[in-house]
């Protein structure tokens, strides 16, 4: 077997971008087996292995590669599923070029890619959806009650884990399905709804309770819980909900979307089913989405699969500087997104029904870095331009949702308004674990999934140290 | 999933329902909502707890048809379930014992106003109603209020029942006639919140107004229920629904609450049709 090195990956056919930009359907199409296999081929299969210290769950990534090798594929699956429950998930979202992907040596040689790891990931997780999942036995019962809030990667990750370990686990969801961002955040085209429902039943199957459309704080609070319904243990995970907006003039304005709202009607809802689905999204001839990110990106793509003709990303930093995965940058210059590049806006403008008209920018240039190490955006005077647009959506950031910390003022919070949690997810309240974008801010599924592990374990050990009281 | 217990016909378009949702009616206050979503393609719509009952379970919603899930859901059936059901969300009304207070309720408003009036009578207060309708025939909630309240006043903008004119002309009167009012509510069409604002701020009153905003989560999370109050941006859902009507940009709600129009038109349109064929 020991031919000539591929230096490049193999590649992974996609919908062609005159296609896609018509459908919601995903982009990528996966991996054959003869391409897995061929790709697997390509691991040097390091030891130590530096992809795995890449990861922030540790998947044993050589391992499940040596297996698609090996053409056993329920081996390389379970291999991941030992410490990734959402392998079809992060297959899709990972950005592996920051972590798995960016220590593969193969990578390091010239000319050199790494290994496809997230996209092997994504055929073993496929495969196994396909040929049938295997239930895992749970060995101990425990008589450990555990209180989830919130059914995203951290949430479910926490869950199923807590569930494996043999305790008696209820998740409590404000909304009417479970995947928090997975479902309402990342488009359709990009992770496929019928992969996070997959993976929820897989975590039902293990015998977690789901409660929908209970918003905690709300409904019961955190003391409730753990005083009244007899919870041992509570574990917050309510993410990074809240929308940021720019606080410019006309943000108001009929036609100015949060890039959660826009996405929350387009995917959890499926306004773009609009009227087989009721509820309604407004199509723009011309959109500005701003921001740099992974939501503004998938806002962006999403503009133009509901309609639009033309879509601007309006960064006020340069390429560089973007924050998005590389993949979706690049799928969004295939799709034909237009990028204006050191560009901020000012203020919005509107016609005499309230509704957006225009937008006024100004360039900018690159001074020192910032406290986050890039180079911090300045604006040139007299630079002031106006854009036609109809749509403006606000991906900007968002922050901690406030409708359970108002409810629990015992919790301790951060300077920056998130919970503040030592490295297992302990909070100042006893019994009260919390992870996720909650406690990080807005962040990477896997991290939440890693955060999620690491309070199932402390969780565990909190309650049996409890019982022995 | 919440079951339909009741569900009555109250007024031209205006139905009343009662739905099994334990609890909600354990834990909602005055002046909260819920967001029910019908079934698997349905939206998500905010509606205020117009009454409990902690010891059935049960809470009552009161809503007017004004377009496709509030048609869908008029024909729905005691014994059928409503999908989804989220509360109480909002914050609770500020009840406390402050003298005098007048409640001002328009149309389907009169129903929001019932839980806060009674607990406003309650919690001690003299409380003055004054029920709006178009027409006789549109007014709710009569016996409701009556019975919570020291004095009921009623217009119609037709005459046919109280004082022919808008609730505004009443409050002014007894504005005008000297009584100490120590705060007012008003829960109606945004318009109506708006005049009966403007008045009392010429007589210095404080004045809530539960905005009825566009939504969608009902937790803080996506920014559709935008509004100004004192010139800050403030979201519906979590910061009100109750705000100080003196400081509401009143303007602002109604364009946005007109965003949807030609959507909202096309969707009961579409409905109605297939009620139509469903029907042949
Ligand atoms: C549009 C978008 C695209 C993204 N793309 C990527 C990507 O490509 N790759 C990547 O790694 N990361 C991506 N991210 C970031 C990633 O999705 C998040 O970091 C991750 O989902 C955080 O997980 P979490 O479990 O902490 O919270 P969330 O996923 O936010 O889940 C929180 C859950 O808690 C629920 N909740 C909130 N409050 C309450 C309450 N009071 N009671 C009950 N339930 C409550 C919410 O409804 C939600 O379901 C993206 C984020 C967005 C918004
Ligand atoms: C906090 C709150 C409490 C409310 N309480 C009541 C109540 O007790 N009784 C009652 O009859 N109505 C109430 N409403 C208004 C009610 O939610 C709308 O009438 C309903 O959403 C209309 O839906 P539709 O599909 O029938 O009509 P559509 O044709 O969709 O809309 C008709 C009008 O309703 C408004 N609307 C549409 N969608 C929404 C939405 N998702 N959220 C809010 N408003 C929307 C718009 O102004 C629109 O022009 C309340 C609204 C809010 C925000
Ligand atoms: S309805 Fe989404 S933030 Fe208020």
């Amino acid at each position: 077997m020991a031919g000539k090195l591929q230096l490049k990956k193999t590649p992974m056919k996609e919908q062609p971008p005159e296609e896609r930009i018509k459908n919601f359907n995903e982009v990528p199409y996966g991996y054959t087996v003869e391409e897995a296999i061929a790709e697997a081929n390509r691991c040097l299969q390091c030891s130590p292995p530096p992809c795995v210290k890449g990861c922030p769950v540790n998947v044993d990534i050589p391992g499940f590669i040596k297996l698609i090798k090996e053409k056993d594929f329920r081996g390389a699956i379970n291999r991941i599923k030992l410490t990734n429950n959402l392998p079809a998930v992060c297959g899709r979202v990972c950005p592996q070029e920051d972590q798995c992907e960016k220590a593969c040596t193969l990578g390091k040689i010239k000319g050199g890619e790494p290994v496809a790891i997230g996209r092997l990931e994504r055929f073993a997780a496929d495969w196994e959806a396909e040929h049938g999942v295997e239930t895992p036995e749970i060995i101990e019962k425990k008589d450990g009650k555990v209180a989830i809030v919130g059914a995203g990667p951290a949430g479910l990750t926490a869950a199923a884990d807590l569930a494996k370990m043999g305790h008696e686990v209820t998740v409590f969801e404000a909304f009417h399905k479970a995947g928090g961002v997975l479902v309402y955040g990342i488009p359709e085209f990009r992770l496929p709804k019928s992969i996070v429902e997959r993976e929820v039943e897989n975590i039902k199957k293990l015998g977690v309770k789901f409660e929908f459309n209970r918003v905690i704080g709300k409904i019961l609070t955190i003391d409730e819980l753990l005083n009244e319904e007899g919870f041992d243990a509570v574990y917050i995970a309510t993410g990074a909900g809240t929308p940021r907006f720019m606080n410019i003039p006309g943000e108001n304005l009929i036609g100015v979307y949060s890039a959660s709202e826009l996405l929350t009607r387009t995917n959890l809802m499926k306004a773009y089913k609009f009227p087989e689905y009721d509820t309604p999204i407004k199509v723009g001839n011309k959109v500005a989405v701003i921001g740099g990110g992974n939501v503004a990106m998938d806002a962006a793509r999403t503009s133009l699969r509901l309609g639009a003709r033309e879509v601007h990303v309006v960064y006020r930093r340069s390429r560089i500087e973007m924050p998005a995965r590389a993949e979706e940058i690049h799928h969004a210059e295939e799709e034909g997104i237009i990028f204006d590049f050191l560009t901020n806006p000012t203020r919005i403008i509107g016609d005499e029904n309230g509704r957006v008209k225009q937008m006024e920018c100004i360039k900018m240039r690159l001074g020192e870095p910032d406290s986050s190490g890039r180079r911090r955006p300045i604006p040139i005077e007299g630079s002031e331009f106006k854009m036609d647009v109809d749509i403006v959506v606000v991906a900007i950031g968002q922050s901690s949702n406030k409708v359970l910390l108002q409810a629990t003022p015992n919790l301790k919070l951060n300077k920056r308004g998130y919970i503040e949690a030592d490295e297992t997810g302990k909070t100042s309240i006893e019994g009260v674990y919390a992870g996720g974008d909650i406690v990080t801010g807005a962040a990477t599924v896997i991290l939440a999934m890693g955060a999620g592990k690491t309070a199932a374990k402390a969780i565990d050990e909190y309650i049996t140290n409890k019982k022995k009281r | 999933m919440a079951e339909i217990v009741s569900k009555e016909k109250i007024a031209e378009n205006i139905y009343s329902v009662q739905i099994f949702t334990p609890l909600i009616a354990k834990k909602c206050k005055p002046g909260q909502f819920v967001i029910i979503r019908l079934d698997e393609r349905g939206e998500r719509i905010p509606l205020t707890i117009a009454d409990f009952d902690r010891d059935k379970g049960n809470i009552r919603m009161v809503f007017q048809v004004v377009g496709k899930t509030t048609l869908q859901l008029s024909r729905y059936d005691v014994g059928e379930d409503i999908s989804d059901v989220t509360g109480p969300l909002g914050n609770p009304s500020e009840i406390s014992n402050y003298g005098t207070v007048v409640m001002v309720g328009g149309g389907v408003g009169a129903a929001p106003v019932y839980p806060i009036a009674r607990a406003l009578k309650e919690a001690g207060n003299e409380v003055i109603t004054i029920l709006g309708a178009r027409s006789k025939a549109l007014l709710i909630m009569e016996e409701e209020l009556t019975s919570v309240s020291d004095e009921l006043l009623i217009s119609t903008d037709d005459g046919t029942k109280g004082k022919k004119g808008f609730v505004t002309d009443v409050l002014k009167e007894l504005l005008d006639s000297g009584r100490r009012v120590a705060r007012v509510w008003a829960i109606g069409p945004a318009i109506m919140m708006r005049f009966v604002s403007e008045l009392t701020r010429k007589y210095n009153v404080p004045t809530i107004v539960s905005l009825n905003s566009i939504m969608v989560d009902g937790t803080g999370m996506c920014g559709a229920c935008r509004v100004e109050v004192g010139g800050e941006t403030k979201f519906t859902c979590v910061d009100g629904p109750e705000f100080d009507g003196h400081k509401v940009n009143f303007k602002l709600l109604m364009e946005r609450l007109a965003t949807y129009k030609e959507e909202e038109k096309r969707a009961l349109e579409n409905y109605r049709k297939s009620i139509e064929e469903e029907g042949e």
